[in-house]
């Protein structure tokens, strides 16, 4: 207890739980006249609560100065031996970061989503599970040790799984939501074996202990430091999207648009960034561990973004690019820079969640035009939008704000944020030149990243429209509720770079330096890196230099006017269609293991070991060997007295000439 | 001392015992056979309290409680089973064996 506002940590998730509560009540109850906005106001009502309580904790901590976590142990969970786990919760430096954006992101996403989903028959049951994530999503943050944040790690997982197939009356969302927890299940397998090894190694699974136990109990760069952190990042590729485990992210696009915007993009596939950056101790402790985080980080956001080059689907453009982004994220971390991780974890948070948000604004619309034509139009298809910056203006306007900040281009929040890792990735190439293989990436991506983004705000917002003749006039700005999260997300998203405005503009490096007590234990193991301030601007200028050609390239070359409606379109060839058909990633690990492991499960596992050999030998073979025992010995049981006497007799008989003899 | 003929006759009375329970139909005459054993035992007894002391004829008492009992249970149910099946032959209570 410190006697100041940060005592208050629990009421945040409390807040959140009790909203899920409360929802889910009134989930099951039948629909009445004020049901709706009882719902919204206990759903969103928790949420500003639970910021309110996050502004206190943080003002709190702030004034604490405190250079070690401030832990609250509530109650003793599992007591077994030397293995001692409590419900703990810790509030430090990075816990906090997180929890503002979890919770400040998250009312306003919650809030638009009264707007988006305020005609949907399930509106309570969709409130009360985005309360149960964030309830989730902040004791992952605030946990104290490895088994409490395995507990939110898993309930998000559970909570994004309910999300994406929300509308599960439709068989293919339904899919999506088990893609999603299948591929999660395989990364948490790797968290998992990583805990084991943590508690076998160091005795303890609270961040503390095993954190200063792990230089001494674990060599440095040695096997077992590697492993463990090779199975977190496991757990990190699943949850975070990245190579190999990120399918399942576009496939969640089939949840409600401001799922996507809060889970998908803005918090729970940060929390394979968050759980690095947090080990970061560990990591820095195995180098080839850090190389693969920021190898596979850059090579994600490459890849991701060569396919959002040429996907229609406006939310597809938009989960490829949050994989490429969260893609830098891990380079940032691979390389030790942690608070520019974090940094462009909050940013991303910002631009990205209104894109989300915006591109759920333009589906509404499209929605309703084809809802009030009863037309059956892909209503996400960008080939099916064009020109809707006439009836969409405030939508257009903050749109383009968002995509300038994720391009990259200065003074908006994804410059500063992108540059720092671009920086930190170059600079460690003077050392390891693999580093400079991740920059080259992070480079390309960053141009593609420019290009896509344009083409997607070209496509949907300029030129002729394309919905249809009928349609046009029904196009319209959705309400209040609704573009009003996204002004506010819109002013983060330029602002959003002030919170670490780095040195080369003589800014304050806020966060670097808010960072710094968790970052700490892990600077030392890293080699110094030092760029001269020339280096420095020469690359700040290569990296504004990509971005202004990656926007003006998609400008000049795309011609929105020449698109056509998806109904019409021809199909791509060559190089566009290996894209537009995302590398045909699917379909290899279609073939290379969904179809292995059903022809093993189908072929082996049930018709030959499941019928024959537990069904027949097993269960049925038990069965049939007591009856044949039985049948056997049912002469013994004639019914007769006299038979019984006689038997007895002779064994009475027997026994006695044994006694004798 | 007239320990061997005792004994020699109350062997005699259990063989006749057991042979009649084990061959004889009629349920009356089996519990006869089982009187005629349980009394062989007892004459067993008695010869041999004469020599091992009196523990052995403090036990006949028991026997003959136990077999007064048993007279009254037995003889109970194979009047329920004669007014059942207006037969006391043994060759008729098989209800235990199925079918």
């Amino acid at each position: 207890m410190t006697g100041t506002a940060v005592d208050l940590i629990w009421l945040a998730p409390a807040l959140a739980l009790l909203g899920f509560v409360l929802n889910g009540v009134l989930s099951l109850t039948r629909p009445w006249a004020g049901a709706k906005t009882l719902v919204s106001l206990i759903g969103v009502g928790v949420l500003v609560g639970a910021f309110i309580v996050a502004l206190a904790v943080f003002r709190g901590f702030f004034g604490l100065h405190a250079d070690a976590p401030v832990v609250f142990r509530y109650w003793s969970w599992i007591p077994v031996g030397t293995l001692q786990v409590d419900v703990a919760l810790q509030v430090d430096q990075l816990s906090t970061v997180m929890l503002l954006v979890v919770t400040g992101v998250g009312s306003l996403i919650h809030l638009f989503s009264v707007g988006y989903m305020s005609e949907d028959p399930g509106y309570a049951r969709y409130f009360a599970y985005l309360n149960l994530f964030v309830f989730f999503m902040l004791v992952l943050v605030l946990a104290a040790n490895f088994a409490v944040m395995f507990v939110g790690w898993e309930g998000v997982g559970l909570c994004s799984y309910l999300l994406i197939g929300f509308w599960f009356n439709d068989a293919v969302n339904a899919n999506a939501g088990r893609k999603a927890i299948i591929m999660n299940r395989i990364g948490d397998f790797g968290f998992m074996v990583a805990m084991f090894l943590i508690f076998w190694s160091t005795g303890s699974l609270d961040f503390g202990t095993v954190f200063t136990r792990a230089p001494t109990a674990l060599v440095m760069g040695g096997s077992a430091i590697t492993a463990i952190t090779l199975l977190l990042f496991l757990g990190c590729t699943g949850k975070s999207a990245q190579i190999p485990l990120y399918t399942w992210l576009p496939d969640a696009m089939a949840g409600p648009t401001p799922v996507s915007a809060l889970i998908h993009a803005a918090t729970m596939v940060t929390a394979g960034v968050y759980l690095v950056a947090r080990c970061n101790l560990l990591f820095a402790m195995a180098p080839l561990s850090s190389a693969i985080v920021a190898g596979v980080g850059a090579l994600t956001a490459l890849f991701a973004a060569t396919i959002a080059l040429k996907q229609w689907d406006i939310k597809k453009v938009l989960a490829y690019s949050t994989i490429s982004q969260l893609g830098y994220m891990f380079l940032a971390v691979g390389t030790g820079a942690i608070s520019a991780g974090i940094f462009h974890l909050a940013t991303h948070a910002f631009f990205k969640a209104l894109l989300f948000l915006g591109s759920g604004s333009v589906i509404y619309a499209m929605h309703h035009a084809y809802h009030a034509t009863h037309s059956h139009e892909d209503a996400q298809d960008m080939r099916n939008m064009g020109g809707l910056r006439r009836s969409m203006p405030w939508t257009t306007a903050l749109m383009w704000i968002a995509t300038l900040a994720v391009a990259g281009i200065p003074v908006l929040s994804g410059f500063f944020s992108k540059d720092e890792i671009l920086t930190a990735a170059f600079a460690r190439g003077s050392t390891h030149p693999e580093w400079l293989v991740f920059w080259g990436f992070g480079l390309l991506a960053a141009l593609l990243t420019a290009f896509y983004m344009t083409r997607l705000m070209l496509y949907t917002f300029s030129g002729p429209n394309r919905t249809g003749e009928n349609e046009q006039a029904h196009l319209h700005e959705a309400p209040w509720i609704m573009t009003g999260p996204l002004v506010v997300l819109a002013v983060l998203s330029v602002i959003g770079g002030l919170l670490n405005v780095p040195a080369l503009y003589h800014g304050g490096e806020w966060l670097h330096h808010w960072l710094e007590p968790v970052v700490q234990p892990s600077v030392a193991l890293l080699p110094e890196a030092h760029l001269t301030s020339a280096t420095e601007w020469i690359l700040v200028g290569v990296a504004v230099a990509t971005a202004t050609i990656g926007m003006t390239g998609a400008w000049r070359l795309l011609k929105p006017e020449r698109l056509v409606p998806a109904r019409s379109a021809p199909e791509e060839r060559g190089l566009a269609r290996l894209l537009r058909n995302k590398w045909y990633v699917d379909e290899i690990y279609d073939a290379l293991i969904v179809r292995p492991v059903v022809w093993l499960s189908r072929e082996v596992l049930w018709k030959q070991i499941d019928q024959r050999v537990v069904d027949s030998a097993g269960v049925n073979g038990a069965a049939r060997g007591a009856r044949a025992l039985g049948w056997a010995n049912r002469w013994l049981q004639s019914g007769q007295v006299g038979t019984y006497v006689a038997v007895f007799v002779v064994g009475v008989l027997l026994v006695l000439w044994r006694a004798i003899s | 001392m007239l320990l061997r003929p005792a004994l020699f006759i109350s062997a005699v009375l259990f063989t006749l015992g057991v042979a009649g329970v084990l061959f004889r139909r009629n349920a009356i005459v089996i519990f006869m056979c089982v009187e005629l054993m349980l009394n062989a035992v007892n004459l067993t007894f008695v010869a041999l309290a004469q020599t091992l002391g009196m523990g052995g004829q403090v036990f006949v008492f028991f026997v003959m409680a136990v077999a007064a009992a048993e007279a009254a249970v037995g003889l109970a149910i194979i009047l329920a089973v004669f007014r059942h099946k207006q037969s006391v032959s043994l060759q008729n209570m098989n209800l235990l064996r199925d079918g």
